[in-house]
């Protein structure tokens, strides 16, 4: 048993998600992201349990963990009551928490992820707050959303929300030391530090590449240069 | 659909909830983008059914989405969960109802793993009193709040103005249900009806006159998939996942659309709107799509609220063809005004969908 397979091991998901893989295929058969990526959660889970630490650098390394949607399909159907969808989440936040991440185009999306919720987290208390939700970077939110963005403050009076307003409702402000509290909370139990880690590597990688931090974002965030599909 | 089967499952999935006295919790994405369907929750059970359901603003996001991003470790959203359960232990309340599928799924699998784990919830108090010097209970029930409008759907059928019938034919509207992930796909015992055929919202559209529609890909992710939709690069994994759904739906030629997660309807809305300015297919009828709607915003239609009130006109995919079949009258003139009439000008319509 290698030290990464028994680190890996002390994250609860591993305890809950990985019995005894028998392999049957079932949670790749109804996975969304195995139809659309050149992915197999089977394949990772079997990885895993070889227990060898090559293989599971191999996987921190690796386009194959960013692929999962973590729906969660896999755990109803699997006959073992195995969690392949919490294997990949353990695996992924070894792989970013080691700087495995930075290896992998996938991986390196986490650079955009983290600054875009953790910022509405410590700024907010939301995961997603309207006034950073920018119709330029989701089009597809439709003209209606343009609409919305553009007559917000109004829009939302109009919903019955209270928009960075006192007291309860839907939008309120979160009062500053609620928001402190969560900060604290960050503090204590690893999220500032993975947020310090994502941001080093992500920052030397960037430097190496010539560009800005907010132009480093907007290449992980916007770009596709490998060929991840499934084009069975 | 056949019933006998399915009634089988729904009965072997069953789980127990009070019917009063809830600490809710509100939802980040439902806040962003049905704020109308949260208000319209409270409205249904405080002012309507005359039942106790009590709000914080002291409470925040849970974190799930950043947690399900893998942006934040599983230690962070225990605690901030365990914050939540503080709160609703100081404002005295032991039932814990949120709007969210996302956070309702958290909070099962942090609850599950700290009974399989309880050093992890020993660890969690030690991390939150550290942190906020504050001491948790868990909830003696927790609950969705669709589980709340299924409860209580027989009481909204008889308040009832509407039915999900189509007023030209007499005929029962054909609906599709979408159930969000993480109801009950990872612990299936914790939704109404399970895994496989959930009843929560089946139940909903029978108590209210409509017809559920049983089509192929029913039970698929709608394609939200955190990462694979917030990161503008990896969007094509979510529209597959939306159009996979569509496509099998379409035979079945339904009228409209209820969910009940936070996402889903935002996904099932916008991305028919995608799909008709990238291919020019549409699955509704005559150039329509097929309307989408939260849980709140179907139970406010059939008990008389104004569309308008309900944020119908947030929505890109036009829903007045269904308000003609139902028979709900509408002021279009009304649509995009806001407060005291205020002009807010018209939205641009697409051309390529109505």
């Amino acid at each position: 048993m290698g030290k990464l397979y028994e680190e890996l091991t002390s994250d609860y998901r591993i305890k809950e998600g990985l019995n005894a893989c028998i392999n049957c295929g079932t949670c790749t058969a109804i996975c969304p992201a195995a139809e659309f990526y050149k992915y197999d959660p089977r394949a990772i889970v079997d990885m895993v349990q070889t227990k060898d630490d090559d293989v599971i650098e191999e996987l921190l390394n690796s386009e194959t963990i960013w692929y999962c949607g973590e729906c969660m399909s896999c755990v109803t159907r699997c006959p073992r009551k195995n969690a392949p969808g919490l294997v990949v989440m353990a695996l992924r936040s070894m792989s970013m928490d080691k700087g495995y991440f930075i290896n992998s185009e996938k991986g390196r999306q986490q650079y955009a992820l983290t600054k875009a919720l953790t910022n509405n987290i410590l700024n907010y208390g939301y995961c997603i707050y309207p006034r950073t939700f920018k119709s330029e970077l989701h089009p597809e939110a439709g003209p209606i959303w343009e609409w919305i963005e553009k007559n917000m403050d109004d829009v939302y009076a109009r919903n019955g929300a209270n928009l960075d307003g006192n007291g309860t409702g839907a939008l309120r402000k979160i009062p500053k030391e609620d928001l402190e509290e969560l900060k604290r909370i960050f503090n204590i139990t690893g999220a500032t530090q993975r947020i310090e880690t994502i941001n080093k590597y992500s920052i030397s990688r960037a430097e190496e590449l010539g560009l800005t931090e907010d132009e480093y974002f907007m290449k992980v965030f916007t770009e596709t240069e490998k060929n991840h599909l499934n084009e069975d | 659909m056949i019933y006998e089967g399915k009634k089988k499952i729904w009965k072997d999935y069953q789980k127990e909830i009070p019917d009063d006295h809830y600490f809710y919790v509100r939802s980040c994405i439902r806040q962003t983008l049905f704020p109308a369907s949260e208000k319209t929750f409270l409205d249904i059970t405080r002012n309507k059914l005359h039942k106790d359901f009590f709000e914080t603003e002291h409470h925040t996001t849970c974190g799930g989405i950043a947690y399900h991003s893998d942006v934040i470790p599983q230690e962070t959203v225990m605690t901030i969960i365990a914050r939540q359960f503080a709160l609703m232990k100081k404002y005295g309340y032991e039932n814990y109802v949120c709007s969210c599928i996302t956070s309702f799924g958290l909070y099962t699998e942090t609850l599950e793993t700290w009974h399989e784990f309880p050093q992890l919830q020993e660890k969690t108090a030690e991390n939150l009193w550290k942190s906020c010097k504050l001491e948790f209970t868990k909830p003696k029930y927790l609950a969705h709040s669709s589980d709340i409008i299924y409860k209580f759907r027989n009481l909204i059928a008889e308040q009832a103005k509407y039915k999900l019938i189509n007023q030209y034919t007499g005929e029962p509207l054909k609906v599709v249900e979408h159930i969000g992930c993480h109801y009950s796909k990872m612990f299936p015992s914790k939704g109404f009806g399970g895994a496989e055929y959930p009843y929560v919202l089946a139940g909903m559209i029978e108590a209210w006159g409509g017809e559920v529609v049983d089509y192929p890909e029913r039970r698929h992710c709608c394609g939200f998939g955190f990462r694979q939709y917030l990161v503008k690069a990896n969007r094509g994994y979510s529209i597959s996942n939306t159009h996979k759904k569509f496509e099998s739906m379409e035979p079945f030629k339904p009228d409209m659309i209820i969910t009940n997660c936070p996402g889903c309807p935002y996904f099932l809305d916008r991305w028919q709107y995608a799909i008709a300015e990238m291919e020019g297919k549409t699955y509704g009828e005559n150039g329509h799509g097929i309307p989408v709607f939260t849980y709140e915003e179907v139970a406010g239609l059939v008990m008389g609220y104004n569309p308008w009130d309900l944020g119908l006109q947030n929505h890109q995919i036009g829903t007045e063809i269904l308000l003609d079949k139902i028979g709900i009258p509408y002021d279009p003139n009304m649509k995009y005004k806001g407060l005291n009439n205020k002009d807010l000008g018209i939205p641009e319509f697409p051309s390529c969908i109505k």
